[in-house]
């Protein structure tokens, strides 16, 4: 079978998948009632994970470590989870759950990791990566400046990206599926022989990359091979689309160990061919359902090595599998066919998980019987997460895109983006009442703030200063991502992932923020209410009195919205001011993932009345408690911030307990998937939703367990609850659970 | 009245509109209580705005009180009415609300049925109290010909508002009720069904 002979669908002489989609989807506009429970091989690949998975959990979260072979596509021979029962195979090893050295991000990194598992790499790396073999990570701190230096070591800039891999890089993994691996290495060739001179350093380095690509796509047919899969040609039907993307999704997480390495949005684009092949009869909805079970099966198993200090930013051990499911077209129709059901679905076959990370792509558009079964999986999984289709296909101009790590539009094979991780917005504003030292160690942090002497705060003044502290946290934040960036091409590049993508791809630099609700407060508490603050003999303040009453940001009040939103397009307008490598187009983000606990650690009290070390809210979340007028208005206030200024995505994190959803599932299902409307209808971006009761954790931290597959919604992302360190337990459960709408 | 917190007629409608993305084709504003229609003459300029902005207008009501200014409401700005019936004797009525209120409720329901606009009912079930099956079937028998009655919800009753009371130094009346079991909620719901168009458990 021609894929091209599918329909309308052309598998022209440049490489386009959108079209693809576009000509070929069957749009799906019935119930959830086709779909069917997991076959009896799932079922029993299913049980050996869940028992492999519990092992893992026994055993500190770590099953098992390779300690010989550094992970690159081709390395380690093919791997099975029970072979006879596999419909779609692969995995990153030769064995199930394995973690490896993925080393060119940092040796150092991969050293502590195995050490804390009570092994050591193997005598040759040791001895090459310690004199003779150069990383990302040694790269970087060759280039750091004393300055972002200090930045990073107080606590300014966190979870930069440069002891670990970037990430945020999506492969067209479909591409492989349509095309074969054959037509890709020509194509790239062929974009090869046209980068020609003058020789700049920016032409030179696009001749090495493609043909680093090229060597990977060669690379991707010999881990087809160990595999009896003949990747070089296009898949020929059902099992090998699902199959061949598989493969080369697992190509990339083979090689790379990225933060987040998200699937993309394959779901319609597998539709296609399962569609042709229910179809002619070739298979039944019990082998659709079956290809996409144990295709997500594989997504869940994927692992990759991390030291304990990770956890700090990154909890739970995600892996950002994010795959984008629904949305709209730009010519009006619905991109939700039947396989988009069949991937939620596999969070009842194979019961609720993280990974992949579903997110719906939600329009008020979507046929209201999709809309109807998000809103319950939703509900009874709290696993999926939602973003505002209308807003980044209008605002973004693709409407063939992914999901980058938590809440990131990133335009499939055309587009890729610089993950920035964030900066301490809240601290931040610390230096802006302290001349510009830091509230902890006294050190001069950033030049130009004014001493900060009054008894009380003046908003106005505060507001100039802060200004200024802005402006040079931007400018060292901005110089550290221009050389993490730099050094992660050189060192790390992912030709894998960017074997996938077209040959000069545009790029977005994500920077993001993390203390939003509590700068909103402290400037609101600053303006409406009085602040005093008390210095120490240093005349650092540490800690601050409150006279009088000031709106809080979560209740819908623009006296303190506003100020929220502001502080977000002012930090977004002094990034925007500063040249990136590659040009890229600089970008921000609210969100946190789970730092937003360690941020706490490392922020001193704030002129909002919160106290050292307590953990901020979560991305764009009002702070935890503070919202008291309800979840709508609670919702409403994070809609306030503007996404033009904030590009890269605003993180909100909802929690409430179902009962006030309303009394029946019908009930709950309509309120869900009406308040989503009501909610994007406003223009924000993104929500986690999370239906639960405190309880359900609480008893979940006492009997682990008896909760395996306990989810949560997180910040962008979903974890086990209990993989969970105690002290993020906590911080969970202290967050608001809307008991009232 | 002592409490709560005062609010001009703007600022509620205000609220509202703010919230009016999250109404969908099913939500509006219910006004409920304590017993909203003690403010009777107040919700009228509220229901009027809330209507001159098209937003659907609901009040939630155990129906004990039926002067003027509720008529107008009734008549003319609430789209919906939620009904509380308590019990179906005055001195089942009596003993869960202290007062004897039957009568004043049925007028009530009388009244809105007349007005020809929907009305929802909605019964506590208490096991031993409420739920006995010749209280059903009169409930069934009296309301069975109202043709503004869209729907009856049950209500099983519950213990989780007891620490309210006891947060208000009250003694809980009802200390020695206990919750429904699923048959009985079944049961209720059986009888129910052969009178109204929807039963449905809240």
């Amino acid at each position: 079978m021609e894929v091209k002979q599918i329909k309308n669908g052309v598998r022209t002489e440049n490489v386009n998948v959108r079209d693809f989609v576009f000509n070929n989807i069957t749009p799906y506009h019935g119930t959830h009632e086709f779909l069917v429970g997991p076959s009896e091989k799932t079922q029993k690949l299913w049980d050996i994970c869940k028992a492999a998975t519990q092992e893992e959990r026994l055993n500190n979260g770590v099953r098992s470590v390779d300690t010989e072979t550094i992970s690159t596509v081709s390395a380690f021979e093919a791997g099975y989870i029970d072979k006879e029962n596999e419909v779609i195979v692969g995995l990153q090893t030769d064995e199930l759950l394995k973690r490896t050295m993925k080393p060119f991000g940092g040796f150092k990194v991969v050293q502590k990791a195995l050490s804390e598992q009570g092994v050591a790499p193997n005598e040759n790396l040791t001895n090459l990566f310690s004199k003779y073999v150069k990383t990302h990570n040694d790269g970087v701190f060759d280039a750091y400046t004393s300055e972002i230096k200090k930045f990073r070591s107080l606590g300014f800039l966190t979870g930069l990206p440069d002891n670990y891999a970037r990430g945020r890089i999506i492969g067209d993994y479909r591409r492989v599926a349509l095309y074969g691996i054959d037509f890709l290495i020509a194509s790239k060739k062929a974009d090869l022989a046209n980068i020609t001179g003058p020789m700049s350093d920016a032409v030179i380095r696009l001749r090495e990359e493609v043909s680093e690509q090229i060597k990977a796509l060669k690379e991707m047919i010999e881990l087809g091979a160990k595999y009896d899969l003949d990747l070089a040609r296009p898949a020929q039907n059902a099992k090998e689309a699902v199959q061949w993307t598989y493969m080369a999704y697992l190509a990339a997480v083979k090689s790379q160990d990225g933060a987040a390495m998200s699937l993309g949005n394959v779901s319609t684009f597998l539709d296609i061919y399962i569609e042709k092949d229910l179809q002619e009869g070739l298979i039944t909805e019990i082998e659709a359902q079956e290809y996409i079970d144990q295709f997500v099966m594989k997504l869940r198993m994927v692992r990759h090595l991390r030291m304990g200090a990770y956890d700090e930013i990154f909890a739970g051990d995600p892996t950002w599998v994010t795959e984008a499911i629904g949305g709209m077209f730009e010519d009006g129709r619905s991109k939700v066919t039947k396989t988009s059901f069949r991937f939620l679905n596999t969070l009842y076959n194979l019961g609720p998980s993280p990974e992949p990370n579903i997110t719906i792509l939600w329009s008020e558009s979507l046929p209201q019987n999709f809309k109807d079964y998000c809103a319950k999986v939703a509900i009874d999984t709290s696993s999926i997460q939602f973003e505002n289709d209308n807003l980044m296909r209008e605002n973004r101009g693709s409407d063939d895109y992914g999901i980058a790590c938590c809440v990131s539009y990133q335009a499939l094979g055309k587009s890729i983006q610089f993950f920035g991780a964030r900066t301490n917005l809240a601290k931040t504003l610390l230096l802006a009442l302290n001349g510009g030292r830091c509230e902890f160690t006294g050190q001069q942090v950033v030049n130009g703030v004014p001493e900060y002497t009054d008894e009380y705060l003046d908003f106005d003044k505060v507001m100039a200063n802060f200004k200024i502290a802005m402006k040079e946290v931007a400018r060292v934040y901005n110089d550290s991502m221009n050389i993490i960036h730099y050094m992660h091409d050189k060192y790390y590049y992912e030709k894998a992932q960017m074997a996938l993508i077209d040959t000069n791809p545009s790029i977005n630099i994500a920077y993001g923020i993390a203390g939003l609700s509590i700068v909103a407060d402290s400037l609101s508490a600053i303006k409406y209410a009085k602040v005093k603050p008390v210095r120490n003999e240093e005349g650092l303040t540490v800690d601050f009195e409150i006279e009088g009453e000031f709106p809080c940001y979560g209740n819908d009040d623009d006296r303190v919205d506003l100020l929220a939103s502001q502080a977000v397009a002012d930090f977004n307008n002094e990034l925007k001011q500063l040249p990136v490598y590659k040009n890229a187009e600089p970008t921000m983000s609210v969100l946190t993932i789970t730092s937003n606990v360690s941020y706490g650690k490392k922020t001193g009290a704030t002129p909002d009345g919160r106290a050292h070390g307590v953990p901020f809210a979560p991305g764009a979340n009002p702070m935890h408690g503070r919202d008291k007028n309800g979840a709508i208005a609670s919702l409403n206030s994070v809609s306030k911030i503007d996404y033009k200024d904030s590009l890269d995505g605003i993180s909100n994190t909802f929690s409430i307990v179902p009962k006030s959803l309303g009394s029946s599932e019908q009930d709950r299902i309509d309120n869900l998937a009406t308040t989503l409307d009501g909610y994007f209808s406003r223009n924000a971006q993104h929500l986690n939703v999370n239906v639960l009761n405190k309880e359900t954790l609480l008893d979940a931290m006492e009997n682990p367990g008896e909760y395996p597959q306990l989810t949560i919604r997180v910040s962008g992302y979903a974890v086990n609850f209990v993989r969970l360190t105690k002290e993020q337990q906590m911080e969970v459960i202290t967050r608001s659970f809307h008991e009232s709408m | 009245m002592t409490g709560g917190t005062e609010y001009d007629v703007e600022e509620l409608v205000a609220r509202a509109l703010d919230m009016r993305s999250y109404f969908g084709k099913k939500g509006g504003v219910t006004v409920s209580g304590g017993e909203p229609l003690l403010q009777s003459k107040q919700l009228i300029p509220l229901f009027k705005r809330l209507k001159e902005e098209g937003i659907h207008t609901n009040i939630d009501t155990n129906g004990r009180i039926l002067n003027h200014f509720t008529k107008e409401l009734l008549d003319d700005h609430a789209d919906l009415v939620m009904l509380d019936i308590k019990h179906m004797t005055e001195e089942g009525y009596e003993y869960l609300t202290g007062m004897r209120n039957k009568e004043t409720t049925f007028t009530f329901a009388k009244y809105r049925e007349e007005s020809g606009k929907p009305m929802w009912l909605r019964y506590v079930l208490i096991p031993g109290i409420t739920n006995k099956p010749e209280l059903l079937h009169a409930l069934g028998e009296h309301f069975k010909d109202y043709r503004t009655i869209e729907k009856i919800e049950i209500q099983p009753y519950h213990k989780l508002g007891i620490h309210k009371w006891e947060s208000l130094g009250w003694e809980y009346q009802l200390k020695d009720a206990r919750e429904n079991t699923p048959e009985e909620i079944e049961e209720a719901t059986k009888i129910l069904a052969n009178y109204f168009k929807e039963v449905k458990i809240n």
